[in-house]
């Protein structure tokens, strides 16, 4: 174990740690824009700057020593992450109101930490450059007057899900987030998992026609057999947003396209909501009573004419454990054991 | 998975998707993983980045292929040849944990003899993966202190599917990969809770657990619990009804929840069958294919709207839990199951689902320490047999569940349909990532669409050259079942002689295709081969 004194606090962490680890643990707030504690350390935005024995170093990277006396607000180190927002503001949209992110991102907290006013704000803003948004992805759009090169969108895609599709491209101040060969996103090997966006500090990758749920529910997702935990957002009637459950073993928060995005399902128009009787080749609606009586008497017809064997259930890998277990029950307590699911395909 | 069940006692994933992450050696075979099971296949590609070896053996040169150590391009239906040729080198190099064999197996020595014929060479010229690329992944995989195989469809849908698993079987017990973490042999189950109908008994022969329905004290069990007499005579599977069907010895069908006409082999007959069907019911949340045939259609609630489980593919039960009111009046399928059984005079009285769940706990050993109270923190990994067994991550520790694990001899058989003059080309079939299934949910998804909105078969640049073939040509797909028409997509993915199709497009239903032959044990169709003609349409 190592002591160090973060701003007077004494706090003993292992032999390894960073500054920023150990103000983590005692609670101290050091801003940050490109650390993300699922991912390694980049260490390029400079904003978690503070001083350690008298020098100026990033948290996030400078491993503590013993004895260590570290100043979180120190002036040099205050001068130094208020340029480096400022340099960022400078290129940066100046539509906060419309961003998916407003009031939920990185840059306007750590702006609004080294204390830039709304004026000077303003002012900052005028010279930002138009870039076209990248639209082609049908769940999210990367807005790059909106990014601040944090690399997470990329060290995403290269650590978590191992697509690596993304990479910082041009150089100086024409640098941006690319994917290979600079295509679009549509079209480059990103398989639309939604990880990136799901980390980006801004506003940058965004999701499309986002809606904030109003509630959300514990649950799995229901389309492949890895059985991820999810959140299912949930707004009126519909489900709007899936976000996968960080605490579930399975999948530790991640999630794939068809999981996170592919729920439209639920709330689609076609969706069956009253029983049909087909009458003269034509299915027509029915009421719960009509429909269930005529499956019932059929079935006992053909069963005292065919005997029980004449029937066979064909349960379902879809529905649940308890869904499957009382089909079961039904078809075998009529006589048979015709009676199986899709589990071969 | 009746394979697996034979030589070791259980079906199922033995080890947990976590420990993937944490493998030495990881052998992928027959699954197309990062489109089929994507956050496992994102655990392979962290495992890689950690320094795990990677062997991939699939007909299509798949994206994990790209990370891969090895990358065995078997012809398809030939994977016990490439097995046992694997096998073969293990045994000549003495790669073996001769002390998992001598005390925790039986059998070594006829698999031995069964292996000795299949020298490299010999593998290697039935599966047309180059021998020495066969010593590699041999040595690869043995030679790690801890592998795992994952396998799915690629490896089962064979007329010679439970020799595929056995010889797979026979790879991990001669190395002693059973019972220890990041190893073990793991089906990856391809739909949300197949794992679930199988531990409920939708199948012919077992009730919940697998206690077998011919077993009198199991079938005692059952008729006190439900008070009804039930049949000691194992069933008829999917396959088996269908074709009864044409010969009315199945004259009603109850269908929940599936849609066999674009999903099961040889749709042209499915739907003969259905036809000819004097009554069917299809409880499901849209019209699907299938229940545009039905007499009468059921409506049932999604996930969203309803209570229970899903078991996942390594065990684990997990809370499904209701977020939404169902649509208009569609209700959850045990409700509707229960009105249904009360019409036909049972006095069924389940209040909710967790009701319907304790009473599967109390009838089902590997489930009674299970309730839904303490599966609200990520689910359980059955076995769990007393409320204070924590579940079973890693199966077969120290033992197995028959108790000693069975080596089998296995030979390669040729799969029932092979390439001829007429049909020169093979069809395989699959999945991709944006699509599920028979397409019923994630074709509702616009977006899932735009990246895969048609059928687009794949044909290696070599035949379509020959075939007079281009990208984005329209052809007719022929076998000697059916034929569809599809957009094609040339790429060197593919190998030479064959051709790769997904089942999730109604309009290009390649199960029109594919061959009903089964696997003589597990009953799974031959979907992974069959013969075609390509030609320009
Ligand atoms: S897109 Fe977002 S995550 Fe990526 S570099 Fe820009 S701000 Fe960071
Ligand atoms: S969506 Fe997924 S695959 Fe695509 S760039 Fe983002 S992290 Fe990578
Ligand atoms: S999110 Fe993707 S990987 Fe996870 S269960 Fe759903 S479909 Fe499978």
């Amino acid at each position: 174990m190592v002591t160090l004194y973060i701003d007077d606090i004494q706090v003993s962490v292992e032999k390894g740690s960073t500054i920023f680890d150990a103000a983590q643990k005692v609670g101290v707030y050091i801003p940050t824009l490109c650390h993300h504690p699922e991912l390694h350390t980049f260490g390029g935005c400079r904003v978690c700057m503070v001083e350690a024995n008298g020098k100026l170093v990033t948290a996030c990277r400078a491993p503590v020593t013993d004895g260590m006396v570290v100043r979180i607000d120190a002036e040099g180190a205050r001068k130094v992450q208020r340029m480096v927002v400022e340099l960022l503001l400078t290129k940066h949209n100046e539509d906060c109101q419309t961003c998916v992110k407003d009031s939920n991102c990185k840059l306007q907290e750590v702006a609004n930490y080294v204390g830039i006013t709304p004026e000077r704000m303003a002012m900052l803003r005028r010279s930002v450059t138009e870039v076209e948004i990248d639209e082609s992805n049908p769940f999210f759009n990367i807005d790059r007057t909106r990014c601040i090169l944090c690399g997470i969108c990329i060290r995403t895609c290269e650590e978590i899900n191992g697509v690596t599709a993304l990479d910082f491209g041009f150089r100086g101040e024409h640098t941006a987030v690319v994917t290979m060969g600079n295509k679009k996103l549509a079209e480059s090997t990103c398989e639309s998992c939604g990880e990136c966006m799901e980390r980006c500090p801004t506003g940058a990758l965004a999701r499309k026609n986002y809606e904030r749920p109003n509630r959300e529910v514990k649950s799995v997702c229901g389309y492949c057999g890895v059985g991820c935990g999810i959140h299912l957002g949930v707004r009126g009637d519909r489900v709007v947003s899936v976000r996968g459950d960080k605490d579930n073993p399975v999948n530790k928060g991640q999630l794939c396209v068809k999981g996170r995005f592919g729920y439209n399902f639920v709330n689609h128009p076609d969706r069956l909501t009253t029983p049909l009787i087909k009458r003269d080749g034509e299915l027509v609606e029915a009421s719960w009573d009509e429909a269930l009586d005529l499956v019932a008497s059929r079935f006992k017809e053909i069963i005292d004419e065919s005997g029980p064997n004449a029937l066979g259930g064909i349960s379902s890998a879809r529905c649940t454990t308890e869904d499957n277990y009382v089909f079961t029950r039904l078809i075998r307590s009529l006589g048979t054991n015709n009676l199986d699911h899709c589990a071969r395909l | 998975m009746a394979g697996l069940a034979t030589v070791l006692g259980s079906g199922a994933m033995t080890n947990t998707i976590g420990e993937v992450e944490d493998a030495k050696a990881i052998f992928v075979i027959g699954s197309n993983t990062t489109e089929n099971h994507p956050i496992i296949g994102y655990r392979i590609r962290k495992a890689v980045k950690k320094g795990a070896r990677l062997i991939v053996a699939d007909p299509r040169e798949i994206r994990l292929a790209d990370v891969a150590d090895v990358y065995l391009p078997l012809k398809p239906g030939t994977d016990v040849a490439l097995i046992n040729g694997m096998l073969h080198v293990i045994l000549k190099e003495g790669l073996v944990d001769s002390e998992f064999i001598a005390s925790r197996t039986e059998g070594f020595e006829d698999m031995k003899a069964a292996v000795e014929k299949y020298t490299p060479e010999y593998a290697s010229e039935i599966s047309g993966v180059p021998a020495e690329d066969i010593v590699r992944a041999a040595r690869l995989y043995a030679g790690a202190d801890s592998a795992t195989i994952l396998y799915t469809m690629g490896v089962t849908q064979h007329t010679s599917g439970t020799e595929n698993v056995l010889s797979l079987a026979n790879l991990v017990l001669a190395t002693g990969n059973f019972g220890k973490p990041g190893a073990g042999l793991n089906p990856l189950r391809g739909q949300n809770n197949v794992q679930g109908a199988c531990d409920m008994g939708a199948l012919p022969g077992v009730y919940t657990g697998y206690q077998p329905v011919a077993d009198d004290n199991a079938r005692a069990k059952f008729e006190k619990a439900w008070c009804v007499t039930l049949p000691g005579k194992p069933g008829m599977t999917m396959t088996e009804m269908f074709h009864a069907a044409v010969e009315d010895r199945i004259r009603a069908m109850y269908i929940m929840g599936e849609n066999p006409l674009l999903s099961d082999p040889d749709g042209g007959h499915i739907c003969d069958c259905l036809e000819k069907m004097d009554f069917m019911v299809v409880q499901d949340i849209f019209l699907t294919e299938t229940a545009k045939l039905a007499d009468v259609v059921l409506p049932a609630a999604t996930f969203a709207e309803k209570d229970g489980v899903f078991v996942n593919t390594e065990r684990r039960v997990q809370r499904v839990c209701r977020a939404l009111k169902p649509r208009g009046q569609s209700k959850p399928d045990w409700e509707i199951i229960q009105l249904l059984a009360q019409k036909l005079g049972y006095d069924w009285n389940y209040e909710s689902a967790e009701q319907i769940f304790d009473e599967i706990a109390e009838l089902t050993p590997s489930y009674a320490g299970l309730s839904y109270k303490r599966l609200e923190d990520g689910g359980i990994q059955w076995p769990c047999p007393n409320p204070e067994h924590p579940g079973t991550p890693i199966l077969h520790v120290g033992k197995f569940s028959r108790g000693l694990g069975k080596f089998s001899a296995v030979d390669y058989r040729l799969s029932a349909e092979q390439a001829d003059e007429e049909f020169p080309i093979l069809l395989t079939t699959g999945r991709s990532l944006y699509h599920y299934h028979t397409g019923t949910m994630t074709r509702k998804t616009e977006g899932l669409n735009q990246f895969h909105k048609e059928e687009l078969m794949e044909l290696n640049p070599e035949d379509a050259k020959a075939l007079g073939i281009g990208e984005d040509d329209i052809v007719t797909v022929t076998s000697r079942r059916g034929t569809v028409r599809s957009k094609v997509h040339v790429t060197d993915r593919i190998q030479p002689g064959v051709v790769f199709m997904t089942f999730h497009f109604a309009e290009t239903a390649a199960n029109l295709l594919t061959n009903s032959e089964v696997c003589h044990i597990a009953k799974t169709p031959e979907l992974k081969v069959c013969a075609v003609r390509v030609e320009k349409a």
